[in-house]
């Protein structure tokens, strides 16, 4: 087995790598299902579009399913609504993690980055753990870090969209370029899209649609807790570089019994020599 | 026997009107009958349309509802002296993109797969149904199977078919429903030999087996508006639905167009950005809105449960619940109310609502109550 390889943001460890949003579930106990057979221990609810002292809400379901809330900033367009929102949010949840939100246009639900560094400064000067939704763009990123941002969160695609990963590259530049946690937001569609947010070096995945509007989420949910836990491990374990050509997984001198002249040419030709493509 | 209902939306109304039709004295209490949600909604009768992925208990209810639905159209008719507004003409459910059609696709394969007739067609044969349609809708399907009814006529005739049958109303809300008695706001006990709880989202005090039980609903906000037009051609005539919205036309001039899905608790007030999604998504389905007038926009609360599906039955030694009928109420009435008379009338709880039994929520009715005590 391999050792506890924890999720750190702003200090505090998550077991679990994957990150729920709420967004879409057809009911209550279908999202309890699911929140449940995923593993989260972090599920995000959006503040606009919850009133959090309403008896049996989706307050209690994330309780229940031993998750933490993270409020989000969803519905923002401007800065000043989502520092707003972020501080309301703070005191209705009692916790100052906030996913900050700011969002461009309705029909992209693209990131409004300027508006977000803007106020994602304010909310750091004001103590809070901001964890921003952005675009993939590396610039973004390193100036989130920049000013004091816990985590960065780009998307692999628009919110919604399940169209997974658009641009694998801008992926792997942010992953070197900043030093706090990478979670991939937006886009997954499938358990693979989620596997390989996590071998492209992500350290967590953020989503929702993918699981509350599949057929059956419980089962969507579990497929994305192995994919995230199959993708980690294998970024942990190092992958093969990709070849042009085939490479026999055991080399020819290993198999001398198969061989109809063991000193013969074939048995002692080795490959090994060539190098990676 | 005597019966006191309390609440008096389409569930409790229907309750009660059944219940003196089966000879039995009926008290119905509420403040205002018939002006909660039901007469918010927009009266779609629409199980094929409401039909999703792993809810096919709800959908068959709704089917065996739905099939009912114009017998008891006809006996209301003729009980209460006045017309329900029940109209066959089955419903369009359009794609406004190729995202929304893409969508449709394991919808109507689903549909399919339970029986339920569902009928792909083009975007010229959508507008050939309803002209009104905006040309650049992508097509839909046609479920000839869901209909609908003006809500606001059908709890005026259950109103009047009630106290036509003998129903007599207490204009004051129930405090506490146990098996045997009914305690109103003010104070006044009401003993009888059934109770029928059907508060909606709001909850009276429940005993059951000697216990106050508090029962897992959630009010889920829906704002809804009406325009009118005396421009019939700027209107569908039939229910449309797209996407999260629907719009629903009335004999008198009215359309009605909803609706959001808020969990905001008891939250009533209209707000801007739901009219204007409304508004905005509903003028790409039809054009031809610019010119209807506003006419009104509001709020109603539907009674949700964790599995979206109702409550009818009764807890051990409590009285009968008909609750939680969530977006389905108007469509479910008459099944419901034929499911709690047999129960007055027997005791034994019919087959077709046993999979509604109040009790699959045992373990949650605790969570609640923590929860309650955190806040």
């Amino acid at each position: 087995m391999p050792q506890p390889d924890p999720m750190i943001i702003a200090g505090e460890p998550f077991s679990s790598r994957l990150v729920m949003g709420t967004g879409g579930a057809p009911g209550l106990d279908v999202l309890e299902r699911a929140l449940i057979a995923s593993g989260t221990q972090m599920t995000t609810v959006a503040l606009r579009r919850l009133d959090p002292d309403a008896p049996g809400s989706v307050l209690d379901v994330i309780e229940r399913a031993g998750s933490r809330v993270l409020p989000n900033t969803a519905g923002c367009f401007t800065a000043a609504e989502a520092v707003l929102t972020a501080k309301l949010a703070r005191d209705a949840f009692e916790t100052d993690w906030v996913k900050l939100e700011v969002i461009g246009d309705e029909d992209t639900l693209l990131p409004e980055v300027t508006e977000l560094v803007d106020a994602a400064e304010q909310l750091v000067a004001d103590g809070f753990v901001v964890l921003p939704y952005t675009t993939d763009d590396p610039v973004v990123a390193r100036r989130l870090e920049g000013v004091g941002c816990a985590a960065v969160m780009p998307l692999g695609s628009p919110i919604g969209s399940g169209s997974g990963i658009r641009n694998p590259y801008n992926l792997a530049i942010i992953r070197e370029q900043v030093s706090v946690p990478v979670i991939l937001d937006a886009g997954i569609g499938t358990a693979s899209d989620a596997a390989l947010a996590m071998e492209l070096g992500c350290d967590g995945v953020l989503l929702a649609t993918a699981v509350t509007r599949a057929h059956d989420p419980a089962l969507m949910a579990t497929a994305m807790r192995h994919a995230v836990e199959a993708g980690r491990l294998a970024h942990l374990a190092g992958r093969i570089p990709r070849r042009l050509y085939a490479r026999a997984s055991t080399g020819f001198e290993g198999m001398p019994t198969l061989s109809p002249d063991p000193t013969g040419p074939e048995a002692t030709r080795t490959y090994d020599d060539r190098p990676d493509l | 026997m005597k019966v006191v209902v309390a609440g008096g939306g389409v569930i409790g109304l229907s309750v009660a009107w059944q219940a003196a039709r089966h000879g039995h004295e009926v008290v119905l209490a509420d403040p205002d009958p018939g002006r909660g949600t039901s007469w918010a909604g927009a009266g779609m009768l629409a199980p094929v349309a409401e039909a999703y992925f792993g809810e096919e208990a709800i959908t068959a209810f709704g089917m065996a509802a739905s099939h009912r639905w114009e017998s008891w159209a006809d006996e209301l008719r003729a009980d209460a002296g006045s017309d329900p507004g029940y109209t066959r003409k089955g419903t369009l459910v359009i794609a406004r993109d190729h995202d929304e059609l893409a969508a449709l696709v394991p919808l109507h394969e689903m549909q399919l797969a339970q029986q339920l007739r569902a009928e792909r067609v083009s975007a010229r044969e959508a507008r050939r149904i309803e002209p009104a349609l905006a040309p650049a809708i992508c097509g839909g399907l046609w479920l000839a199977d869901d209909h609908q009814v003006d809500n606001r006529l059908y709890v005026r005739a259950l109103i009047d078919a009630c106290g036509r049958a003998g129903v007599s109303f207490v204009h004051e809300r129930a405090a506490t429903c146990a098996p045997t008695h009914v305690t109103l706001d003010g104070g006044i006990d009401m003993a009888a030999d059934a109770v029928v709880v059907a508060t909606g989202t709001w909850q009276p005090v429940i005993e059951a087996g000697g216990e106050q039980i508090d029962l897992y609903l959630r009010p889920v906000k829906g704002q809804i508006i009406r325009v009118r037009s005396t421009n019939r051609a700027v209107f569908p005539t039939r229910t449309v639905r797209s996407g999260p919205i629907y719009v629903v036309p009335r004999d008198h001039g009215e359309l009605a167009i909803g609706a959001t899905a808020e969990e905001r608790g008891f939250d009533t007030t209209v707000t801007a950005g739901a009219a204007r999604e409304l508004l905005t998504k509903s003028w790409e389905l039809l054009p031809g809105l610019a010119e209807a007038e506003l006419v009104e926009v509001m709020a109603g609360l539907r009674p949700g449960t964790p599995d979206n599906a109702p409550m009818i039955g009764r807890l051990p030694g409590g009285p009968i619940l008909a609750m939680g009928h969530f977006r389905h109420g108007i469509l479910f009435s008459p099944a419901t109310a034929a499911a709690v008379v047999a129960m007055i009338d027997g005791g034994e709880v019919p087959e077709v609502v046993a999979p509604f039994t109040p009790e699959r929520f045992a373990g949650a009715t605790t969570a609640r109550r923590q929860a309650k005590a955190r806040t």
